[in-house]
């Protein structure tokens, strides 16, 4: 029985051609695309070409916006930390709501040392912000606003355009973290109007270890790193130029097959939706219906625990992910789960299932199969079900 | 991550269910930390004649209440309270530091049958199920950092240790 990847979300494989640009780009010995000989020319030359694909998949104007880092974490740190030391002599408030990523959380929380304030919207049952309370939150002290493209866990996606008009009407930097919208269904960084944008190399199937961030032009951004001029002053130290590669090659692919990827996607996402009531009862979907990746599933499963489910399904050769507060280690039910209003109980027993490219409506059929006997044995363990389960 | 006694124990959990007329019953966690467990016991002449359990939580909470019911089956009750957390985690061959919290858990869950056992025989009723509303009440033990393993004082939201918040900033 081979493995079946339902995870996606966690680790993306690398395209053939991926691969096959990485493996030239090792053989080829690049050199330093700073240096001022030949060797250095090529080397810039790859650069320059792998840039100009990552600029044409988010429909940046100019190349000169995409800034190459290490990943979406650093491009999100980057983003809110570099905005907050260029700008705190105007003010010390930021806005962001309440189911962003660690990555954002996190970068806030070392803030807040610093005495900045930051305020947090909420989000609707399905996940979403409305455009006004970012409007209410916002005020002259406000120097960003930070809101996410599309959730992890949930896969809903914001009204980002709605907020740009707010924070640009205000004159406000926004932020978007996009690094799971990015690669996967489009993004335009024009037509969303923002001035800072999150992405990753592995959400469309290049390596990880490398990422990028959009800079709208004039948007004044301390850099993380201090050192020579790379990334047009924006990012010191010499460029991955591997990662970087093979992160041009993947956007290529990514803008060329979009829409046969998001058919593919939306179509098994749209089975496990449907099919999943003959296999198992008492769930709830999470996110929005409409507004939402297509290539996620979240489901909360009652009266079991996330941790367990993923372990009895690994043990079927089955790969799903959980947002179970056991599973993180951080012994808390993810905040993303309690905003939109499920119970402790319920967050612990939530699957995030992702799709990719390889998958089949044969998997999602073995999964569920598999899902039904897992279920099964867990409630008979279970002090919580008393035999009778409802879906809400 | 998990030893293979704890996945052994995970797949194939010893003494499942519930004991109708059971003589005491101790429960222990909620959801908020994550577990829940409950814990039957048949008593006959101060020794634990039948054990069983029910579990909601993750894979070291069902081994560790497996184990316990395997470690505490056929003993008597002075024995069986001196099973401590640190002898079902040491069964089981060791637990992430960072789930040493669910092996509290069993013990607690036995310790509160027996209780509840003894309190029955000696006239005062059945104990109400001692199921708490918040993390610091429900075991006595360490906690732990879950991102850098720190020992944490219980009912701390920041680690000192990493700088990191134990809940999430809103």
């Amino acid at each position: 029985m081979t493995a079946i990847n339902l995870d996606h979300l966690s680790a993306n494989p690398l395209l053939p051609e991926v691969k096959d640009a990485m493996i030239e780009a090792i053989r080829a010995d690049y050199g330093n695309p700073s240096s001022q000989h030949r060797i250095g020319d090529r080397a810039a030359e790859a650069l320059d070409a792998a840039r100009q694909s990552v600029a044409r998949l988010i429909n940046s104007p100019t190349s000169k916006e995409v800034v190459f880092t290490s990943g979406g974490t650093e491009s999100v740190n980057h983003a809110i930390k570099g905005v907050a030391l260029a700008h705190s002599d105007r003010g010390k408030h930021i806005v962001t709501s309440n189911i962003e990523h660690n990555a954002v959380l996190r970068s806030l929380r070392r803030l807040k040392l610093l005495d900045f304030k930051v305020t947090s919207v909420p989000v609707d049952e399905y996940g979403r912000v409305n455009p006004a309370d970012v409007a209410e939150a916002v005020t002259d002290q406000t120097i960003l606003v930070t809101i996410m493209h599309s959730n992890n866990e949930i896969g809903t996606v914001q009204p980002i355009e709605e907020i740009a008009a707010v924070t640009r009407e205000r004159k406000v930097i926004f932020h978007t973290d996009a690094v799971d919208s990015v690669g996967v269904i489009p993004v335009d960084v024009q037509k969303l109007g923002v001035n800072l944008l999150s992405f990753s190399s592995n959400t469309f199937y290049g390596p990880t270890g490398v990422g990028g961030l959009y800079v709208r032009r004039g948007t004044k951004v301390w850099p993380l790193l201090d050192g020579g001029v790379q990334e047009h002053n924006k990012r010191a130290g010499t460029e991955n130029l591997l990662g970087i590669i093979g992160m041009g090659v993947a956007a290529e692919a990514a803008l060329r097959d979009m829409d046969r990827r998001i058919a593919h996607a939306s179509g098994l996402r749209g089975k496990l939706m449907e099919t999943l009531p003959q296999y198992v009862n008492g769930f709830i979907f999470n996110g929005h219906p409409e507004e939402v990746l297509p290539n996620l599933v979240s489901v909360s499963i009652k009266y079991v625990e996330g941790e367990s489910i993923v372990l009895m399904l690994d043990d079927e050769g089955i790969a799903v992910s959980t947002r179970s507060a056991c599973a993180a280690g951080a012994l808390q039910a993810s905040h993303v789960l309690l905003s939109i209003g499920r119970e402790f109980a319920d967050a612990q027993g939530t699957l995030v299932v992702s799709f990719g490219l390889e998958n089949t409506e044969e998997d999602v059929i073995r999964f569920l199969e598999a899902l039904k006997g897992t279920v099964k044995t867990l409630r008979e363990i279970s002090p919580l079900y008393n035999g009778e389960a409802v879906n809400e | 991550m998990y030893s293979e006694t704890v996945m052994d124990h995970f797949r194939n959990p010893r003494n499942v269910g519930v004991i109708k007329d059971a003589d005491g019953v101790g429960e222990v966690g909620n959801p908020l930390c994550g577990d829940m467990m409950t814990i039957y016991l048949k008593i006959e002449q101060e020794r634990i004649r039948d054990i069983k359990f029910q579990t909601f939580g993750c894979g070291a909470a069902i081994a560790v209440s497996s184990m316990l019911t395997e470690m505490a089956k056929g003993k008597s009750l002075a024995d069986a309270k001196k099973i401590s957390n640190r002898d079902v985690a040491k069964a089981l061959e060791g637990l992430p530091k960072n789930k040493l919290h669910c092996s509290n858990l069993g013990a607690d869950a036995l310790h509160q049958a027996i209780q509840d056992y003894e309190a029955r025989i000696s006239g005062k009723g059945k104990a109400e199920p001692k199921r708490k509303e918040t993390h610091e009440h429900t075991h006595g033990d360490k906690c732990y950092c879950p991102y850098c393993d720190a020992e944490v004082p219980e009912g701390e939201t920041f680690c000192s240790a990493c700088q990191n918040d134990l809940v999430e900033i809103h």
